[in-house]
């Protein structure tokens, strides 16, 4: 269901960016490059709150007429943008914070592994075989 | 270069193993035949004899070399290191040698002289004329695998490697050789020694399986994951190989091999692995930490994303931790991906940690257990057979440098000291602890786990080895209140002073038995009551049991004597006198007999005890109810005081 799935660190790099090959993939970064400062402006919208107020999922963060990207940051900053298509028969919200749930337990089983250095690029196939479950009802 | 060469086969020609010997010499012959009236067939393992006694022609040697599928300009080198060039033709020396390297090379180790001093496996030469050339190991192989082979190599081990039981721990064949079954053995597990450099690993067992693989392209029945991927990966590996260690090789196999079934963990290879975890985590029920287990994994040299995806694949539960069967997942995992084995997909249904703890139910625990009941651990043979256990073990870890000999020294001081002072303890226990031994040998895995719960049984200092003992200890609880009986009779009607204080010091069973230094209490107690006097002082024996346990071990011999020499003065001031004395006095001679008197004292001296305390029990329930009474009346008053206060 989602187009283009990424994780980015809390410096704002990519960890980990993939999307469906349809189309010009460099489209989807541009736009979930865009997206990161949507994100910090939700950031620090409840900055002064405490982290622990402060909600994961941030949202649908901005609508283009194709698509919809939508945000979720964890407690150490690092950021899952999610990219669906609009022509979708809209997702539901649950849907997508189901969605960013599993892949928040995605990356954590990734830290998990010691071989794992925080800052990598993200190279599991457990993580990778995951996304392309959530990937794959798109074709 | 040359100077290698020449040193390595001035050195003398390398040792080979039966089939290789076997092997060489035919191809020898072959190559000899052709030109001179051939070699002897049957060469010597030194096959220092007959050096120059017949030369290979060029002719034909150069085919065999090509066959082997091996470029020209190692082929060059090949030829130049095994000293044919230098001394201008092929003998049995140099032709060995340079089958060795070629064998070498063929597993992906450098060209060079050190590279033939490990295990190899037979070269394989892909010829056109012979099926049965090409099949030349197989044969060999086969014959090879009926045997074990003492094949002490190098150097770099610092362990000793003589008992087949020590091999066998050292050797573990991960997996075998994919493409074993069909030609070779099909249980076929070429055992390599996991010898803890993980480099000595890579050098072993890459040699395997890439050679068959090249040898034996029609043959081949890719077996589980493996493909045709494994033949070109290892060799890429290796190429980064730089040292090659000593390593023994068993062609045979030893375990229960399923043919296709690279995956399954054999149980050596888990004996292996387990000892491995107890080398890093000693409690064999907890986890290994990720930075522990990553440290140890690293060494094994494979990449960090290899690494990284075995761990994935092995860290079932995605804790960070590993268990013991996942651990031994990852290890197994580890072992094949150096063998050349391309890492599945998913976790292997052999190696998912519940299929692990099911086929294999811990018996190291039952044998922990069954080592607890006993309790004849600790003796001196038990402490020798471990001690050489853990001797072996610690050999065995010898590459494991740091933690597993630390490890291992720690649990051999541990178990000597302890052992060491629980030594006297057991005579009764001695036809256990053949059984107990032979159970140790058999299961050396669980020596070290055994050897823990014997600190444990020791600190817990449960079991008693006498019988006689163990009355006394509550006598030792007892013995404050023989302090109170002695005042008892003296002041009869105080109350609180006759509620016996606590024990000075919580009562340590039977060990206690032989403590006896209260020589202060002794006379205090035997002026007296005379009587007591015998009492009290195996009583106070008792007392001062928070001395650590190595006392009353020591002395284990010592109480007896002396309350035996106790009991023969009739006077009580004689009695730590002669316990005194008793000490230095040699009482080996006579040990049984007194023992016997011992017993018999201490009998008796229970009998009296018991007299003791069931007369304190009357007292004390006398205190008791008047304590009630007290109680009730200060109630009543209370009662009448209240209405009053209420008001």
């Amino acid at each position: 269901m989602a187009v283009c799935v990424a994780v980015i660190a809390k410096e704002n790099y990519p960890l980990y960016i993939r999307s469906t090959p349809m189309e010009n993939e460099l489209k989807f970064h541009y736009m979930v490059h865009t997206s990161l400062d949507v994100v910090d402006e939700k950031i620090s919208a409840m900055g002064k709150a405490l982290v622990d107020q402060r909600e994961l999922y941030l949202g649908l963060l901005y609508p283009t007429e194709d698509y919809k990207v939508y945000g979720y940051v964890t407690n150490s900053k690092v950021k899952f943008v999610m990219v669906v298509d609009s022509s979708n028969t809209a997702l539901r919200d649950n849907e997508i914070r189901s969605m960013f749930r599993k892949l928040h337990n995605s990356y954590t089983d990734v830290m998990c592994n010691p071989f794992y250095n925080p800052g990598d690029r993200i190279q599991s196939r457990a993580f990778d075989n995951m996304v392309t479950s959530m990937m794959i009802q798109v074709c | 270069m040359e100077a290698a060469a020449g040193g390595g086969c001035g050195s003398g020609p390398p040792l080979l193993s039966e089939s290789e010997q076997q092997c060489y010499s035919e191809l020898f012959a072959r190559c000899a035949g052709a030109a001179s009236g051939g070699p002897g067939p049957g060469h010597p393992e030194t096959s220092r004899v007959a050096s120059g006694a017949a030369t290979a022609a060029a002719g034909p040697v150069a085919d065999l070399f090509r066959a082997s599928q091996l470029p020209a300009e190692t082929l060059h080198q090949i030829t130049e290191l095994c000293g044919a060039k230098r001394v201008g033709y092929f003998g049995p020396t140099q032709f060995y040698v340079a089958l060795k390297l070629i064998a070498a090379v063929q597993s992906g180790l450098p060209v060079r002289i050190e590279s033939i001093k490990c295990e190899l496996p037979l070269p394989r030469f892909m010829m056109s004329k012979n099926d049965g050339e090409m099949r030349f190991g197989n044969p060999a192989e086969l014959h090879g695998s009926k045997v074990q082979i003492p094949y002490l190599t190098t150097e770099k081990n610092s362990f000793k490697r003589t008992d087949d039981e020590e091999k066998q721990q050292e050797t573990q064949s991960p997996t075998m050789s994919p493409f074993a079954s069909p030609p070779s053995s099909p249980p076929h597990y070429q055992r390599v020694p996991l010898s803890h450099g993980y480099s000595k690993l890579r050098s072993s067992t890459e040699q395997m399986h890439p050679v068959p693989y090249e040898g034996r392209q029609p043959l081949v029945q890719p077996e589980g994951p493996s493909s045709g991927g494994p033949g070109t990966k290892p060799l890429r590996h290796q190429a980064s190989l730089i040292r090659s260690f000593s390593v023994e090789r068993e062609l045979q196999d030893n375990s229960s091999s399923y043919p296709d079934e690279p995956w399954r963990i054999t149980e050596e290879q888990r004996e292996y692995y387990v000892n491995q975890f107890r080398s890093l985590q000693p409690d064999p029920s907890s986890f290994i930490s990720g930075s522990v287990a990553k440290n140890f994994f690293t060494k094994s040299k494979l990449s960090i994303p290899e690494l990284s995806y075995i761990w994935e694949l092995s860290d079932a539960d995605c804790d960070g931790a590993l268990t013991l069967p996942e651990f031994c997942a990852a290890f197994h995992l580890i072992v094949a991906r150096k063998n050349g084995y391309p890492l599945p997909e998913g976790l292997p249904p052999t190696l998912q940690p519940e299929y692990l703890q099911a086929a294999f139910p811990k018996p190291k625990w039952d044998c922990a257990l069954f080592d607890s009941y006993s309790e004849s651990m600790p003796t001196n043979q038990q402490a020798r057979d471990l001690n050489r256990m853990e001797k072996t073990s610690v050999k065995d870890m010898a590459d494991f440098p740091v933690p597993t000999q630390d490890v291992t020294g720690d649990d051999k001081q541990a178990l000597k000291s302890t052992l060491n002072e629980a030594v006297p303890k057991d005579v009764p226990e001695d036809p256990a602890t053949p059984k107990d031994s032979n159970n140790l040998k058999a299961r050396p895995r669980s020596r070290s786990y055994s050897s823990t719960s014997i600190e444990e049984a020791m600190k817990r200092g449960e079991d008693p080895p006498t019988p006689p003992p163990r009355p006394q200890k509550s006598h030792s609880r007892a013995s404050s209140l023989d302090l109170n009986k002695v005042f008892q009779p003296s002041v009869p009607a105080t109350k609180s002073g006759l509620l016996p204080p606590p024990p000075a010091l919580p009562p340590r069973p039977c060990p206690s038995q032989s403590e006896q230094v209260s020589e202060a209490e002794l006379p205090s107690q035997l002026n007296r009551a005379p009587s007591q006097a015998a009492e009290s002082s195996p009583a106070k024996k008792d007392v001062p049991h928070s001395q650590p346990p190595s006392k009353p071990i020591r002395r284990k011999f010592r109480p007896e004597n002396q309350s035996a020499e106790s009991q023969e003065p009739s006077t009580t001031i004689s009695g730590p006198a002669s316990g005194a004395s008793v000490k230095p006095h040699p009482t080996v001679q006579k040990q049984s007999s007194k023992q016997k008197k011992a017993i018999q004292t201490a009998i008796r001296k229970n009998k009296e005890a018991n007299a003791v305390l069931a007369r304190l029990n009357s007292e004390l329930q006398q205190q008791l109810k008047e304590v009630h009474q007290e109680r009730i009346a200060l109630e009543n008053q209370l009662e009448q005081l209240r209405p009053v206060t209420v008001l």
